[in-house]
């Protein structure tokens, strides 16, 4: 199974080697990849139809509890099936849609690499592998939509949606290390049975509230939405993949995982019902007006994800099972409305609704797949949509009080989305085909089969959901309400409310879809509503945020050596100032001090005069060589305190800052000319301030009483441990000696920049 | 700063204060010195030399770009630090051999990780000071 996840990440390095090799024509056999993937799941089906999973544990980090734990259950069966199958039809897609495209070698490596973090995140058993996983798929998720990089308009939406997914993996990320503080258990499959004991704990609200967030960034929740439309701007096999089928999908089956854990909780509940019920019914409306065909399915998917939060919340057995239906239903509808919407903007160049039409006399065979999913969208019978959505009013029904509100919600979501699929999926195929339309061609197989075969399951999943009653849907509702549970998936279940609540919804919707023209009109009513809409709020936030940055920037890094030294000395010496004003008490125990010798006091002495010089003095050469100076004569201190080791760097140190100064100062005005007085008496102040205060410092360190244990223990063990006599240097290659790896590196890293600087001769053009 | 003296004396100096480097970094591990101090000797060797007699001719003496001593110090001290994995040992254990050599003494990765640490510190010095002086 580690392979399975693996071989992801490894075939997008191999990729781009190999890509060269292959011939334009055989680009098709990529597929094997997801092909065998998906085979190798499938294989596992007795097993998990059993209703045993398969645990698979690999030590990473085990001492911070984060070790590469897969645990294949029945909600990860779905999942997994889902990505490899539906992964292994758009790697086949790809590869006729981008046929021949530059960088065709760089889009298999970025989706591998998506489809192998996806498979980790619905494998993983530990929560922290669960969010590197929910990373790498928005890192994946950003390369995808950014794939066309020179237009402007990718790159802001690639970003956007980084953001917006990166942020709520943040979220994530806390919500883990709040349920870890809780339990000290990061084993998800550990934490089901704590349940209680999460749920009465006082973090439970703030887990809850940060897995909300990470669950609605990444599925596109209200108020988090606007980043999926955005991300339409990637090929479509990526919208296809993860904006429809897959990744979105991430957010809900965070939910659905966690249901055992923090569901049948009144937060819980309460929040997803009206999260959900605001996301479907808001995302509905809008796809009522859109006129890119993109647009379109990105509002109608964003609905449909806004019902499964819903059907989550509800909570329910019902409502489960409905959710685990629609999961499946969802993914084979919209995905074949993605792809046959690829094929039109791949053969006519346009998707805009109101120019497309009658194209079922040109690629008829692309037309029946949309109109299977059309149907399957739609609810109507014998379609596996069918029984989705009478699941889906069977879950509101049984909901008490708000029954009647939570149905007609479903029933007005369901009524639109049944419009935007036949907007999609049948308007562009019946009619007239204008002329400009009369020599496009039907595509090759590569590009039709695949949406064909998902639009053909969606009726044969529902004329036969025995298919997958028990092989799928049952073993992953036992994985998410933690029971057995005892259906039974049939398209007819007798005359009954739900029959005539789905003919009601197929009814509006269809009187909708003959009604309601789509044009630029009634657009841009609804667009005049942006001011107040989320994103417009989101982004003067972003914006705001990076006006005060540069603000901040300019104001505290000016450029200038002598502002940086004032600004770093003023504020260590007020926060020194007022720690010694209040609450320190002075005192200097003169009993303790050593007599001034004579050497001391000649020292001393060179070194006064040594900055009187360096203070008073107009030639720089002279300062400089008086700081040398006064440099030195602290190594003769050094050396009174018999302290050789630090004398002789500090000799060495001081020899070569000296030779630098001069080198520097060599190309500068030999004498100083300051401009006012007023400048050097503010900086001598400051100096002057600044060393009595460290002065004092020092005299007070001295009066506390040290803690000797850590140099005594070096002092004892460099001859037994490291073989050295010289404690000072054992302790820099021994003891602490991944200390001085570091520090070495980031001397040879400053070294490397003081050379790119100086060397780097741009030419003015260049420079900014 | 070109006079005779200063010239024919950086000469003899250059061999004479790089063997004193050496020893500095050899006896660290039991008296005053080490890699660190060894290192910064070293570069001000050099820098003598080069104030001298010009950069050119300093290079012309180290035959490699001075930058390059830094990778190899690094390496050095990275593969030092990586030898006691093969013993079944965590990163950075110190090994030493059981005999003294003499003159150097007890032979141990400890003294490797120093001399990484010498050359890095040649390396990072000389790169500075050269690159400044010949920037200007």
């Amino acid at each position: 199974m580690l392979i399975a996840v693996i071989s992801g990440f490894i075939f997008a390095l191999v990729i781009p080697l190999i890509m060269g090799w292959l011939k334009p024509k055989s680009t098709i056999w990529v597929a094997i990849l997801p092909f065998s993937i998906f085979g190798f799941f499938l294989s596992k089906l007795p097993l998990i139809m059993a209703g045993e999973t398969l645990k698979i544990s690999y030590q990473w980090v085990p001492s911070i509890g984060v070790n590469l734990d897969f645990n294949l259950d029945g909600l990860s069966f779905l999942f997994v099936l889902l990505i490899s199958g539906i992964g292994t039809l758009v790697f086949i897609y790809t590869s006729a849609y981008l046929k021949g495209h530059h960088y065709l070698d760089r889009f298999y490596g970025y989706l591998s690499m998506f489809m192998a973090s996806m498979l980790g995140l619905v494998l993983s058993d530990n929560i922290y592998t669960l969010f590197i996983f929910w990373e790498l798929t928005s890192i994946s998720s950003f390369f995808l939509i950014g794939f066309n990089n020179d237009n402007p308009a990718s790159r802001k939406s690639a970003i956007t949606a980084l953001a917006v997914t990166g942020i709520g993996g943040l979220f994530l990320m806390a919500a883990m290390v709040g349920l870890g503080q809780i339990t000290g258990v990061y084993q998800i499959s550990a934490l089901a049975p704590l349940a209680k004991s999460i749920q009465s704990n006082s973090l439970y609200g703030w887990v809850l509230f940060f897995l909300f967030i990470a669950a609605f960034t990444k599925s596109a929740q209200f108020p988090f939405h606007f980043w999926l439309p955005g991300a339409m701007k990637a090929p479509t096999p990526v919208s296809t993949y993860l904006h429809s089928a897959t990744m979105v999908k991430a957010g809900i089956y965070l939910l659905a995982r966690f249901t055992p854990i923090l569901g049948n909780h009144e937060w819980w509940n309460s929040t997803l019902i009206i999260v959900g019920a605001i996301t479907m019914t808001y995302a509905a409306i809008h796809s009522l007006f859109r006129l890119d065909l993109k647009g379109i399915l990105a509002y109608s998917t964003i609905s449909a994800l806004g019902i499964l939060v819903f059907l989550i919340g509800l909570g329910t057995k019902e409502a489960l099972l409905a959710a685990s239906v629609f999961i499946l239903v969802h993914a084979l509808y919209k995905a074949t409305l993605f792809l046959v919407t690829g094929i039109i903007d791949h053969e006519t160049g346009t998707r805009d609704i109101r120019q497309l039409g009658g194209l079922n006399k040109v690629m008829l065979p692309v037309g029946i797949a949309a109109m299977l999913a059309a149907i399957s969208n739609a609810g109507i019978p014998p379609s596996f949509g069918f029984l989705g959505k009478d699941l889906i009013y069977d879950a509101t029904l049984g909901m008490g009080d708000i029954a009647w509100l939570l149905t007609g919600l479903a029933i007005f979501t369901n009524a639109a989305l049944l419009f935007a699929g036949f907007l999609a999926g049948i308007k562009p195929f019946v009619g007239k085909l204008p002329d400009k339309f009369k020599k496009i061609h039907l595509p090759g197989p590569a590009m039709y089969v695949p949406p064909l075969l998902l639009g053909v399951l969606g009726i044969v999943f529902g004329l036969a959901p025995g298919l997958i009653e028990g092989s799928i849907i049952k073993p992953a509702v036992q994985a998410v309400t933690g029971t057995t549970p005892d259906f039974h998936l049939k398209l007819w279940h007798g005359f009954n409310l739900i029959i005539i609540l789905s003919a009601l919804t197929m009814g509006s919707g269809t009187i909708l879809y003959f009604l309601l023209k789509p044009s630029e009109g009634l657009l841009s009513k609804v667009t005049r509503f942006e001011k107040a809409s989320p994103q417009s709020i989101i982004f003067a936030i972003a914006n705001s945020f990076v006006a005060l940055g540069r603000h901040w920037t300019r104001f505290f890094q000016n450029g200038y050596l002598r502002y940086y030294l004032i600004t770093i000395l003023a504020f260590l010496s007020i926060l020194l100032g007022y720690r010694f004003f209040t609450g320190v008490e002075l005192y200097v125990d003169t009993a303790k001090l050593t007599e001034v010798t004579l050497y001391e006091a000649i020292v001393i002495l060179i070194m006064a005069s040594a900055i009187f010089f360096t203070v008073f003095s107009k030639s720089r050469l002279t300062a400089v060589a008086s700081l040398g100076v006064v440099g030195y004569s602290f190594c003769m201190i050094f050396l009174f305190y018999s302290a050789p080791d630090l004398a002789m760097t500090q000799f060495s140190i001081d020899t070569l800052t000296v030779i630098l100064f001069v080198l520097v100062l060599y190309n500068l005005p030999r004498y100083l000319v300051l401009p006012d007085n007023n400048d050097k008496i503010r900086d001598g102040m400051l100096a002057l301030v600044f060393g009595a205060l460290i002065s004092v410092l020092t005299l007070e360190v001295m009066n506390e009483s040290v803690t000797k244990e850590i140099s005594e223990y070096y002092a004892k063990n460099a001859y037994i441990l490291g073989k050295g006599k010289n404690v000072v240097n054992v302790i820099l290659v021994d003891f602490r000696g991944f200390d001085t790896m570091v520090e070495i590196t980031v001397l040879a890293i400053a070294a490397i920049g003081v050379f790119g600087l100086l060397k780097l001769h741009l030419k003015s053009t260049e420079k900014e | 700063m070109k006079t005779l003296i200063f010239k024919t004396a950086s000469v003899y100096l250059l061999p004479l204060l790089l063997l004193f480097s050496i020893f500095i970094l050899l006896r660290g591990h039991y008296l005053p010195g080490g890699g660190f101090v060894g290192g910064l000797m070293a570069s001000i060797a050099f820098v003598i030399h080069s104030f001298a007699n010009g950069i050119e001719k300093t290079k012309n003496i180290m035959t490699i770009h001075p930058g390059f001593l830094m990778p190899i110090g690094l390496l050095l001290a990275l593969a030092s630090g990586a030898l006691p994995l093969f013993f079944g040992e965590p990163f950075l254990t110190g090994l030493w051999m059981e005999n003294a050599v003499p003159v150097i003494g007890l032979i141990g990765t400890a003294l490797f990780f120093d001399t990484g640490v010498y050359l890095v510190v040649i390396g990072v010095t000389l790169t500075i000071i050269f690159t400044i002086s010949e920037g200007l």
